[in-house]
């Protein structure tokens, strides 16, 4: 006798399970992280009981959280849009950075402009930065068929440390004490703010682009063309649609979307273009986007979650002293649960002992 | 019957798949020196009952004995110890090796004791005893689909397999070869093998079995002597319900050239030439037949007409306006339509919904598009039309096309292929894998296009399906036309020479 264990796929997902699923997932990534902290020594419950109360427990940790929702949602949008074509860009992070670059530069060279006039043009900066650096690995893409991953990942570092460059040498502030970052902007090149807090305007940037994608992927052409490509790239040529065209521009709006995450960085929080601008929201926008299934709505949603994570895993830096990689750890727990429970939303387990 | 016990005894076999039930509660059993045919529809359970008889699949449920003996099928090395070979619909073979090495493949027995000279002596041996001519040296890939076949074939008798097991063998071959291979396996009979030939042809199954047993829904319909039945009683019980073999078309009524290819050279995904200068014409109201075995340069004809693959050179003319190498786009909006190969693959998007995929070849024009959108009431409309006007089952157009059946896919796509009024069709293979129901209503549209003045190219493994429909039979064979013939009429012999190479003598016909 032998105990066999077979998974036999379902006809159609399930319903519930779908929704049920995933939220065992993340209890069962919080078991496990529950595990690493017991093994170093922490009370498990005490520490995501700080931890939810850092992130949502109050007003200032609400807020942060918040704030730190916008850049995922914006970028973690442009990386959805990119996926479900089935392009690969994993470059929303150097995206970010060009964007917040351009936004920057703008800023920085109209310092007597008004609000009307350079709050716009930094937002188009923004984007159309992102827009450019992501057109890189598409056009590679489209022409040469070069992988988009490879390229993509690679110019994040080429972002990086051209903004580093910038804010160390040329665009260093000379009268910052030697700290790495650009003068401040002018007052009238930062995002509003909502009331005392740090929210600003980058919300409503990161809301309506959610709205302008679901729009477009429902009842637009363009939209029902990156629909037909990436759930069947022959079906698509069979059809007449360009793929060439396509690639260009929905990574092109991936990019932008991104380079728009940059922008309110820099003109929202820091007001100033400076070294680590992003703990990497651009990878963890990946994170976001798959664990919303690219769906526009479920990205804002999975932001907030993920935002406060990081929230509530700075509170344990400060309060506990425990390491910053925990949050990490757990974010990653997190996305390993959840592509580990679609397999039981998509196929069914069947255990049989066989002679 | 040689003796009193079947050499293979299947009892109460079933076996789920995942939303199917593929065998349900079948018993089947065949006897030593008969050929036994396995006759149903495609999806009937015909290959999955034979792999689980060949050690391939687990019952869920069910005993198999062997010449009287309860056996357990682990794997299909335990098959082949109780002498059970099973030539699969495709070929298992390793291409760059020899027919040789291929035979002896995988056997226990140690290769350096047996030198090369005598294994090829004894395939030699099998080879002349059986009339089943191949080179021992060739490698795999030098051969043809029908001499591979034999390779297979040779490969079980070398392995003394007695109980051979044939999966829709005659699929691949050519009417002379197909002959061929019946005659081989007579011999087999003869000898005291047990031959279980699985087919959905009824032609065949009259012509070389001894008894049949049809499959239908996963269920056992009834086991008959052949000597006892009739290509109508049988089709009975494959489909469950009377069918009609005719079909009745009126006499083409002439009119201009729709589509015209000249000389047209293309090269295989491979990058080899699969089109070696085509030329011929399909005029208004005419349905031109392209015969041939596949993977003569079928589906690259196709796909040049309709621009998905470029020509090397040759021209393509559309009502005398040249397409060549136009994008696909283009083409599809000079009212051609494509009724590809690969349903699923290339013709519909298996995730979206009905509706999207009826909108695949118009939604960028008025109606269904309007600017940069979609306009939602218009696509609904048109959807629900095309579904009640086509009578394609499913729960609505929101429902997504994977839940659909092979026949209402193909429903689906022709009711979007149809639907822009088509000057030219180019539908290819376009009721395989369908069952009987479905092949009529596709006939059926077909013919309704026909007579609303299309140009249709029709190209089709299956000959008897390309001598009814069409007006014209072109026979392809390496990327070469062999010859093109009237259909009534039609010499099934002289159309399996030319799909086995043999050019026509050229009379007056390729003018038409
Ligand atoms: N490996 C498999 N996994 C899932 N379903 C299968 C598999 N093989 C066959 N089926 C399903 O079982 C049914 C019978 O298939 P099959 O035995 O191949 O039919 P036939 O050979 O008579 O055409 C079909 O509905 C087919 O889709
Ligand atoms: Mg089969």
């Amino acid at each position: 006798m032998k105990l066999t264990l077979r998974l036999e796929r379902r006809l159609t997902p399930s319903r519930a399970l779908g929704f049920l699923i995933p939220v065992f997932s993340i209890v069962l990534a919080l078991c496990f992280g529950a595990v690493l902290l017991a093994a170093v020594g922490k009370n498990p419950g005490v520490v995501y009981q700080k931890m939810f109360s850092g992130a949502f427990g109050s007003r200032f940790g609400l807020t942060e959280t918040v704030v730190k929702a916008i850049p995922l949602m914006l970028s973690g949008l442009g990386v959805a849009v990119a996926f479900r074509m089935l392009l690969w860009n994993i470059g929303a992070e150097g995206q970010l950075q060009i964007g917040a670059f351009a936004a920057a530069g703008v800023a920085l060279a109209f310092p007597q402009a008004p609000a009307v006039v350079i709050i716009p043009a930094m937002m188009l900066a923004g984007f159309l930065g992102g827009a450019l650096w992501a057109s890189i690995p598409a056009a590679l893409k489209a022409k040469l068929q070069v992988n988009e991953i490879i390229t993509s990942l690679m110019l994040n570092y080429v972002a990086i440390y051209w903004v580093e460059y910038l804010v160390y040498g040329p665009w260093r502030n000379p009268k910052g004490y030697g700290f790495p970052g650009t003068a401040p902007f002018s007052p009238a090149a930062e995002l509003p703010r909502l009331g005392t807090s740090r929210v600003h305007l980058g919300l409503l940037f990161g809301l309506v682009a959610a709205l302008c994608l679901y729009f477009i992927l429902r009842r637009t052409k363009w939209g029902y063309e990156i629909r037909v490509i990436g759930e069947n790239p022959t079906a698509a040529r069979y059809a007449g649609i360009s793929l060439t065209r396509n690639i260009l521009m929905v990574m092109a709006l991936s990019g932008g979307l991104a380079g728009l995450a940059g922008m309110s960085e820099v003109s929202g929080i820091i007001h100033a273009l400076q070294r680590g601008i992003s703990p990497g929201y651009g990878y963890t926008a990946i994170i976001v986007a798959w664990l919303a299934k690219l769906n526009p709505w479920a990205i804002v949603v999975v932001s907030f979650l993920f935002a406060g994570l990081l929230v509530g895993g700075d509170q344990l830096q400060i309060s506990m002293g425990l390491p910053a990689a925990m949050s990490n750890i757990l974010q990653g727990a997190v996305l390993f649960f959840i592509l580990g429970g679609e397999i039981l939303v998509r196929n069914r387990i069947s255990l049989t002992w066989e002679k | 019957m040689t003796s009193a016990v079947p050499s293979v005894q299947m009892l109460v076999i079933t076996k789920r798949f995942p939303g199917v039930l593929a065998n349900d509660h079948i018993d089947f059993s065949a006897n030593a020196g008969e050929i036994h045919a396995l006759l149903g529809e495609n999806g009937a359970g015909k290959s999955t009952l034979m792999n689980i008889l060949s050690g391939l699949y687990h019952p869920d449920q069910g005993d198999i004995h062997i010449h009287g003996r309860r056996v357990a099928l682990r794997s299909p090395r335990d098959a082949i110890s109780l002498g059970i070979g099973m030539v699969h619909q495709h070929f298992m073979l390793v291409e760059p090796h020899t027919v040789a090495e291929n035979v002896t493949l995988g056997l226990d027995e140690p290769r350096f004791l047996l030198n090369s000279g005598q294994i090829e002596q004894k395939i030699a041996a099998l080879s002349e005893k059986y009339g089943l001519k191949v080179d021992p040296e060739a490698r795999i890939w030098q051969l043809s689909v029908g001499e591979q076949q034999r390779v297979e074939i040779i490969k079980m008798l070398y392995r003394n397999a007695d109980i051979l097991i044939l999966d829709e063998p005659t699929a691949v071959l050519t009417p002379q070869e197909a002959r061929e291979l019946f005659a081989t396996l007579k011999r087999m009979a003869a000898e005291g093998h047990t031959i279980i030939f699985i087919t959905h042809k009824l032609d065949e199954v009259m012509a070389i079995s001894d008894r049949i047993t049809v499959l239908r829904k996963g269920r056992v319909v009834s086991t008959v002597f052949t000597s006892a039945t009739s290509k109508q009683e049988l089709a009975r019980m494959m489909v469950g319900r009377e069918v009609f073999f005719q079909v009745t078309k009126s006499p083409w009524r002439g009119g201009q050239a729709v589509l015209r290819v000249e000389a047209a050279r293309a090269l295989s995904d491979k990058g080899l030439p699969a089109l070696k200068g085509v030329s011929f014409a399909v005029h208004e109201g005419e349905i031109l037949g392209v015969a041939g075995v596949a993977g003569n340069g079928q589906r690259e004809l196709a796909e040049a007409i309709t621009g998905l693959r470029p020509l090397t050179s040759g021209e393509v003319y559309l009502c005398d306006r040249r397409i060549t190498n136009q994008n696909p786009r283009q083409i599809l909006d000079q009212k051609v339509s494509h009724i590809p190969e690969d349903r699923l693959g290339m013709g519909l998007i298996p995730n979206l919904s009905l509706s999207d995929n009826l909108i695949l070849k118009g939604y960028f024009a008025p109606p269904l598009g309007r600017g940069p959108f979609l306009d939602q009431k218009a696509i609904d409309a048109h959807c629900r039309e095309l579904i009640s006007r086509f009578e394609v089952m499913a729960p609505g157009p929101d429902s997504s096309v994977k839940l659909l059946s092979g026949g209402n896919l193909q429903r689906l796509l022709l009711a979007r292929e149809i639907s822009c009024c088509p000057r030219l069709m180019v539908a290819v293979h376009p009721t395989r894998g369908l069952d009987v129901g479905a092949t009529e209503a596709v006939h059926k549209m077909l013919l309704e296009q026909r007579e609303e003045g299309a140009a249709i190219l029709l190209i089709s493994e299956d000959l008897d399906e390309l001598l009814s429909l069409s007006d014209r039979v072109a026979v392809l064979y390496e990327g070469e036309i062999m010859g093109i013939v009237p259909a009534q009429g039609a010499q099934v012999e002289e159309i399996g020479l030319m799909m086995a190479g043999t050019k026509r003598a050229r009379p007056a016909e390729v003018a038409a």
